[in-house]
């Protein structure tokens, strides 16, 4: 049953500094950003929260930017669409791109932020494969300062996050990534748009190859073992097999996990054949 | 205006009459009406899918002041929703058949004081059946036999046998249930989102016991339908009814996504069991088939979905011996109803996808045992119908295989990963039998100052209606499109002219019209109009139907002319298997369907591409899944229709060949387009090394049926 509207309250910080000191001083407060994850709970009746603090206000968290080291400092209210345009991305993180311009549909785009997908925490997050490879770190921040959480440890459970209740995301960093061309993105989910998720998986290759994937588990993850038999130089075939070791799928309304299991293994063996090829082979599109 | 007269209209893509508003954002639809001291409705429904109701508490917690609740005892007249059986309660008291099932209403000023009262419905939960093979009730069985097929499978030197089953489909239209009930006049009026005005009508002169002329119910713009507004609108109008009656204020109700999905019908799943027989050279000699269709609690509308069901069970193929038998079966589950197609869509999906197996068994190519056993003009059908000239089995099938350049593809993709399926299909137009007499619609025209007014109760739930049959009637009178008008479809204004369904609004409804506009011109002679009236008053001329006089039915017998004409297609889909992922992409649909005249073309496209789009959904991706009787992905993120990026480039052709009792030659249309698809998928996939048997054929599916 819908939330009633009508019980709802809205606070409308103009600064950071102000959305700071209601978030401790006014707690409970729920964060809402571009509302699309929010909106639906509350259709749905199951959101808890009656008093919310709109963030749309807080220009400071806003934009991307391009860091000397070729890293980029992304605001938590970096829309997908300013995402999966940003030239920057596209050249530093073509992945991030990949999954933004998968993400909803137009509309959504134009709405979802980067920081709500994140605080949302839903094992199916689209961004978060590729934030967790390229081993970006979120910028947590509270009236007593500022927190720097590794996105493999800001999820700490199924829908559940590093962020205390009087604190706000407000950017995501992610360090100088490797080469472009050495990325692998690709999300699986039940139709060609406004799908959620049955399988996504990035992988980036470097002396190190890194992989993670999301639906497979209670929260997006790093597949370690995976990612240590592939750095050991074993065949493909041992990291996919512990690959299977490192995700924890289950049948839902969605899909089945011996689905979610064969598609987890079979992106696994593309990841690498694509990444294998001296071609330079840029992200999968659709 | 007469003196302007431009005939041609009919086949011309003319505007939409109801286009602008809605592009502009001014149509109104039942949601956006507001009546003075209106309240909203609620449904208290059953937890469980089956049981003895006990009680109904509402609380804990003081209950909103001028709260208005109804229950079976506030009903006037029969507890019953009047359709073929009057098995199904407006509200169920006692034995619970479905989960979800109505068992008190509820009704106050304020929507979310409604919402918020706490309803908890005690029952004793009893033992479910979910699978329609193991039911204990049947609701309708029907035989069709000609020749002894049993003997000539006995016979024959290769039988082929299998079963195919296809799931249940959600509507999806995009406006949901909803309907206004205002007490007035010493009856009730309903304003509603439905497409039959007038079996709303009769099911609440039963319920509220009023007679006909103290019950009106007018159709509001309505946005979509699909059949899922032909039963339906009945209860939740009977509910909005009780309550208005009670509160004596106007009552409200729309159902939001998730209970529209969760408590209206769907498509009937279906199980098919075939049996044929063939002669070496692949000349089809016997068909035996076991139909079984999942009717869901109730009766409602299971006898004639399963009655178009077997009819088209033998495929659009000439047969000497055919056994066919249906049941549609009661299950704990909401009753299943009317959507697009109508049964047809199931049989047809088992008998085409068995056609491609028949083919890989005798080592024939698709294409020639369909041309081999294809219907021909002068054929006769498992009932004995003899089909008439514009029988188009073999023109829509060589048509669609040349434009999609099958026999190269077929070639060229065998073992890449793409596949090229086609399914050759027919549909009955109009009421299945004696439907149409039993009906007996009528259809009115009204001189006005400047023209006509069209007087149906036909309803335009986004198909075009109005313009269509303007187009008719301008075109019979040689006037401008201009002149003529169309009255709401209201009971209060209009003649009864049966439900918009069954692909009969076209030729039937609009057969009728025509016959009136040409009796309306003799009348009018040489005066305009506005100077008839002057000269004699009002003029409204009334046809009704006339059944052609060759069609013959038995109904106890099941033998006979089943429809009076039927369209014809071919649909060919090409798809590509993600080998990593199993996802099928369709890349291209070639359907080529012979409908008659397309009195409209761009609308008739836009139904082919439609219907088509909406036969993917159902072949590929819709899902609905059931939990304990209950639908658990009851949101549109988890039931998945097709968006434009999943729709697949169609190539669309539009065959003429025409009916001699049709307007302008004009055949049924909207449901022809929805029985292609899935089988031509499931084909494509065999082709692609996919044995699969049962829609949707979901990668998950896919990853789980053995690869050929
Ligand atoms: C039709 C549809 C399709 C969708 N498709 C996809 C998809 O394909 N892939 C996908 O991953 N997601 C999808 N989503 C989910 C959603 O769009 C994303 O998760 C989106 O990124 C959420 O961002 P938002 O700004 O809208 O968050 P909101 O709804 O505003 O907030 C979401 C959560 O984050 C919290 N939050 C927001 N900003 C902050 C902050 N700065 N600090 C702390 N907490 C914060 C909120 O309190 C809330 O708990 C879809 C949603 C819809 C409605």
């Amino acid at each position: 049953m819908k939330t009633a509207a009508s019980a709802l309250h809205l606070l409308r910080p103009e600064s950071p500094a102000q959305a700071l000191q209601w978030m401790r001083e006014r707690a409970p407060l729920q964060p809402l950003a571009g509302g699309t994850d929010l909106y639906v709970a509350l259709n749905f009746g199951t959101c808890p929260a009656r008093a919310f603090l709109d963030l749309s206000r807080l220009g400071a968290w806003r934009g991307i930017k391009v860091e000397r080291d070729g890293g980029l400092r992304i605001g938590a209210l970096a829309t997908f669409a300013e995402i999966r345009d940003h030239k920057g991305v596209a050249k530093a993180l073509p992945a991030l791109c990949a999954a933004a311009r998968e993400i909803g549909g137009a509309q959504i785009q134009n709405r979802a932020t980067i920081a709500g997908n994140l605080a949302n925490a839903s094992p199916a997050a689209d961004s978060a494969p590729v934030l967790l490879a390229a081993d970006a770190v979120v910028e947590l921040v509270s009236v007593s300062g500022v927190r720097r959480v590794p996105v493999a440890e800001f999820f700490l459970g199924y829908r559940r996050t590093a962020l205390q209740p009087d604190e706000l995301i407000q950017a995501v960093v992610i360090p100088t990534p490797p080469r472009a061309g050495q990325w692998y993105f690709r999300k699986v989910g039940t139709r060609a748009a406004n799908a959620i998720s049955k399988v996504v998986f990035c992988g980036v290759r470097g002396p190190q190859p890194r992989i993670a994937l999301g639906s497979v588990g209670p929260v997006p993850l790093r597949a370690r073992r995976a990612e240590a038999a592939l750095a050991a130089g074993e065949p493909v075939e041992t990291a996919v097999a512990a690959l299977q070791q490192d995700i924890a799928p289950i049948d839902d309304l969605r899909s089945t996990a011996e689905y979610r299991r064969f598609v987890a293994a079979g992106l696994l063996r593309q990841f690498w054949e694509r990444t294998a090829s001296p071609v330079r082979r840029p992200v999968r599109r659709r | 205006m007469a003196s302007r007269a431009r005939a041609g209209n009919v086949g011309r893509s003319v505007p939409r009459l109801e286009g602008p508003e809605k592009v502009e954002g001014r149509a109104r639809y039942v949601d956006d009406l507001r009546f003075p001291g209106m309240l909203h409705g609620r449904t208290i429904r059953a937890p469980h899918p089956c049981g003895r109701l006990r009680a109904v508490r509402l609380g804990p917690g003081g209950l909103p002041l001028g709260l208005v609740v109804v229950g079976p005892r506030d009903i006037p007249g029969d507890n019953v929703i009047a359709t073929i059986e009057d098995d199904q309660p407006a509200l169920a008291w006692g034995e619970i058949r479905h989960a979800e099932e109505p068992v008190l209403l509820l009704a106050h000023a304020d929507r979310e004081a409604l919402w918020a009262i706490p309803a908890e419905v005690d029952m004793i939960p009893g033992t479910p059946v979910f699978d329609p093979l193991a039911s204990p009730r049947v609701f309708k069985q029907i035989r069709i036999a000609k020749g002894d097929a049993a003997a000539a499978l006995r016979r024959a030197p290769v039988v082929v046998e299998g079963e195919y089953r296809t799931g249940a489909q959600e509507h999806v239209y995009i406006e949901p249930q909803g309907v206004i009930a205002v007490p007035e006049n010493g009856g009730i009026t309903i304003h509603g989102s439905l497409q039959c005005p007038y079996y709303v009508h009769k099911a609440l002169c039963r319920l509220l016991r009023l007679p006909p002329d103290k019950v009106r119910v007018i159709q509001v713009e309505t946005g979509g339908g699909f059949g899922g507004k032909e039963d339906y609108p009945s209860v939740i109008a009977g509910h909005a009814a009780l309550l208005a009656l009670k509160a004596r204020r106007p009552v409200k109700m729309v159902y939001d996504r998730g209970e529209d999905m969760r408590a209206t019908t769907k498509r009937h799943p279906s199980i098919v069991r075939l049996r044929s027989a063939f002669s070496r050279d692949g000349t089809l000699l016997a068909l035996e088939a076991q139909v079984v269709m999942d009717g869901g609690a109730y009766v409602t509308l299971s006898p004639v979905v399963l009655s178009r069901g077997v009819l088209h069970a033998s495929g659009p193929y000439r047969c000497p011996a055919v056994a066919i038998e249906g049941r549609a079966v009661m299950t704990n589950t909401p009753p299943n109803g009317a959507f697009r197609g109508f049964g047809a869509p199931q049989t047809l999906f088992a008998i085409e996808a068995h056609m491609d197996r028949c083919a890989q068994q005798l080592g024939i190519d698709p294409v020639k045992l369909r041309e081999k056993n294809a219907f021909r003009p002068g054929d006769v059908t498992a009932t004995g119908q003899k089909l008439p000239k514009d029988t188009a089995a073999l023109p829509v099938l060589r048509e669609a295989v040349r434009r999609s350049d099958y026999h190269r593809k077929r070639i060229a993709w065998a073992g890449t990963g793409r596949g090229i399926g086609l399914s050759l299909f027919f549909h009955g137009s109009g009421f299945t039998g004696a439907g149409e007499v039993r009906l007996a619609s009528k259809a009115s025209l009204e001189l006005t100052p400047k023209g006509v007014r069209i007087l149906v109760a036909s309803t335009e739930i986004g198909q075009g209606t109005r313009t269509m049959l303007a187009q008719i009637v301008a075109d019979t009178l040689g006037w401008p499109l201009s002149a003529v008008e169309v009255a709401p479809a209201d009971t209060g204004l209009v003649p009864d002219s049966g439900p918009t369904v069954a692909s009969r609004t076209c030729m039937i409804v609009g057969g009728i019209l025509q016959k009136a506009a040409r009796e309306l011109k003799r009348k009018l002679g040489r005066a305009k109009p506005a100077q008839y009236l002057a000269r004699h008053g009002a003029l409204v001329v009334t046809g009704q139907y006339e059944k052609p006089a060759e069609i013959q039915w038995d109904e106890e017998r099941y033998r006979g002319d089943a429809y009076g004409t039927y369209g014809w297609g071919c649909d060919v889909v090409e798809l590509e298997v993600d080998p990593v992922t199993r996802e099928v992409r369709p890349l291209k649909l070639t359907a080529v369907q012979e409908i008659g005249k397309a009195i409209h073309p761009g609308l008739a496209r836009g139904q082919v591409e439609g219907g088509s789009a909406q036969g993917l959904g159902w072949a590929l991706s819709e899902e609905v899944v059931m939990r304990d009787g209950r639908m658990a992905n009851a949101q549109l993120t988890n039931y998945m229709v097709p968006t434009t990026k999943d729709t697949p480039e169609m190539d669309v052709t539009i065959l003429g060949l025409g009916y001699r009792h049709g307007p302008f030659g004009a055949k049924g249309l909207g449901e022809l387009p929805m029985d292609g698809p899935a089988p031509a998928v499931v084909n494509a996939l065999r082709h692609a090394g996919f044995d699969v048997r049962e829609v949707p054929a979901t990668p998950e599916r896919l990853l789980r049926c053995a690869s050929r």
